[in-house]
């Protein structure tokens, strides 16, 4: 009788758990928010460490290709125009490729067991860390590229992109290398958007009588255009930032030069190349150059968040 | 009459076929480089396994013939992950809890989402930079410089928002239900979470922190000036504090010297990394189709 009447007893919590409750609440909160603290962190260390040249440079830095630590004389337009065309002509290629695949692997031409193996090869092709595929690119690649890149510059020598003697690391191997590494970035993103377009509108093209790609073409691509966009506007980040496979591959000159065949620069590689020995001024200038290319990520990223929002499926 | 049938001059069906090949071999050509590189990685690195490999010390590049083993790196890519995780995971899942329990989609929820999608995009060469600015310059760490405990740090800020990711989405989805049993019957908040909607969501949470784990042994560009490398064995808890070689590091290290035999060691190095990521990979995938099968029988 008495144990009853205490089970019905109206128990009341301890301060002790009360104080463990809220505690627990604000170290969550606090862990939250190291984000912010890590990103803001970030910009602002890095924004420091480059003011002594920001402030001897200013906005000459990004359009001299100077780079002379005899002279101290520092200007990062060849990296700088290194990262934006390594990135630009690569994904130039991987979007007709990735969007291309994902219609493959959304469509149903093969068995569903074919697509889902495609799919995961692509998707493991991500898991490749990019040393290794510096790596490959160095010992497997530059071998087999290297009768083309001549074919290149003998017949289209007269385009300035060709206009250079082939050298053994050049930027047009840099912007295949990148091609495999946003491959799955595009695919995987073009993917989701497509599978997320309703049946619906597909059947409704269907029934007027539009065949398969004009459906694809009209319909499917335009209802799933902001999805698309918004992948590849991150593979643009992501190549921008990329280093490691870009660096072992790229050839590492700062000499600029129009040709995709001669060896190039880009901020990223700049930096994984020099970061290590550089004193003095020089680490500024590299600070400098690092703060472009985290504006650079920075705008493309949240560019690409705003896209999402902004055009996501309304269905 | 013949308009119902099929006809395959007709110029639809012609473009039809044709877009449909080309969307073929767009999937051929995207699944060659992976065929390739794991190919290679398995002939090349795979014919310099042996036991010499995991026990010895490599040698500096120069006239040696033999280019030794890679004891120091492999200790070290798994010292430095360790480190990256024991900072990222309470930080991750903790900002994570934050985000999918206790905040309601006000302004401050929204801003450290949108800042874990940014810091997700940030190269990962800026936080290596970050690291160099912060720690290492600064010898800040007990006065040492470049060290492994840096470069740990360095990788933990690459795997932090993949943490913080998956921890939210993987409690987003434990339905509510759960949350409303709990506290009916009266257990406080934490209770609820860490009895009920954390053990709920842990396969979820778990698969996504380790492919982060894997993604963050094979990063590079964060250890290059950080970590830096070391040729020697590590031996005690000092050695934190001094240069630490990693798998990843050797590999760009020895690529891109001139010498036969360290050439070699980087195809070994990089045989046994791509294998443990891609099976780390592989099983999370099959672990996860198996819980796809499996759930609400």
């Amino acid at each position: 009788m008495e144990e009853k009447l205490i089970l019905f007893k109206n128990r009341k919590r301890f301060g002790i758990e009360k104080n463990i409750d809220i505690i627990f609440k604000n170290t969550t909160l606090v862990l939250s928010s190291l984000v912010a603290v890590v990103l803001f962190g970030i910009i602002l260390v890095v924004f420091i460490q480059s003011f002594e040249s920001f402030s001897r440079y200013g906005l000459n830095f990004l359009v001299t290709s100077e780079w002379n630590p005899v002279k101290d004389e520092y200007g990062a337009f060849t990296a700088i125009y290194g990262t934006l065309v390594t990135s630009l002509l690569s994904l130039l290629i991987t979007i007709p490729l990735g969007v291309g695949t994902a219609i493959f692997i959304t469509e149903d031409f093969v068995p569903k067991f074919v697509r889902e193996i495609v799919g995961s090869f692509v998707e493991l092709l991500a898991a490749i860390p990019s040393v290794v595929l510096g790596l490959w690119a160095i010992f497997v690649m530059e071998p087999f590229f290297r009768d083309f890149f001549a074919f290149l510059h003998n017949f289209f020598g007269w385009i300035p992109l060709f206009n250079s003697e082939p050298a053994g690391r050049n930027s047009l191997l840099a912007i295949i290398i990148l091609v495999v590494m946003l491959l799955p970035i595009v695919t995987s993103i073009a993917r989701d958007s497509l599978n997320q377009v309703p049946k619906k509108l597909r059947n409704a093209a269907y029934g007027i009588g539009a065949s398969r790609w004009k459906t694809i073409f009209s319909v499917i691509l335009p209802a799933a255009l902001s999805g698309i966009m918004a992948g590849v506007l991150l593979a643009l980040g992501r190549a921008m930032g990329e280093t490691m496979a870009v660096t072992m591959i790229i050839g590492n000159s700062n000499a600029f030069s129009w040709s995709l065949l001669s060896p190039g620069y880009t901020i990223s590689s700049m930096l994984a190349n020099q970061f290590g020995e550089a004193d003095g001024s020089q680490v500024s200038s590299l600070f400098y150059a690092a703060f472009v290319l985290m504006i650079l990520s920075l705008v493309v990223n949240i560019f690409a968040q705003w896209l999402v929002k902004k055009f996501s499926l309304k269905y | 009459m013949n308009s119902l049938y099929y006809q395959k001059k007709l110029s639809r069906n012609v473009g039809d076929k044709f877009f449909t090949s080309l969307s073929v071999f767009c999937a051929f050509i995207a699944i060659l480089p992976l065929i390739f590189v794991v190919t290679y990685i398995l002939i090349k690195g795979g014919a310099q396994i042996n036991s010499d490999l995991f026990t010895l010390e490599p040698n500096p590049p120069g006239d040696d013939l033999d280019a030794g083993g890679i004891n120091p790196a492999l200790i070290g890519t798994l010292i430095i992950t360790t480190i990256a995780s024991i900072i990222a995971i309470p930080v991750g899942v903790g900002g994570g809890i934050y985000l999918a329990e206790y905040s309601k989609g006000g302004p401050f929820s929204k801003f450290i989402r949108f800042g874990v999608n940014v810091l997700a995009g940030v190269p990962s060469i800026i936080a290596g930079v970050f690291i160099y600015a912060l720690i290492v310059s600064t010898k800040i760490l007990f006065g040492s410089m470049y060290s492994g405990l840096a470069g740990g740090m360095a990788l933990s800020i690459l795997m932090l928002p993949t943490v913080i990711k998956t921890t939210d989405e993987g409690l987003k989805l434990v339905p509510n239900e759960l949350r409303y049993a709990s506290l009916g019957i009266g257990a406080s908040m934490y209770t609820t979470i860490l009895k009920i909607t954390l053990p709920s969501a842990f396969r979820s949470i778990a698969t996504g922190v380790v492919l982060g784990i894997a993604r963050a042994a094979g990063e590079t560009a964060p250890l290059i000036f950080t970590a830096l490398f070391s040729y020697y064995y590590i031996v005690g808890f000092e050695d934190l504090f001094y240069e630490m070689g990693s798998l990843a590091v050797l590999i760009y290290n020895f690529a891109l010297e001139p010498y036969d035999a360290q050439n070699k060691l980087a195809w070994a190095a990089s045989f046994i990394l791509v294998i443990s990521i891609l099976s780390v990979n592989i099983f999370s995938r099959i672990l996860a189709a198996f819980t796809e099968k499996t759930k609400r029988v």
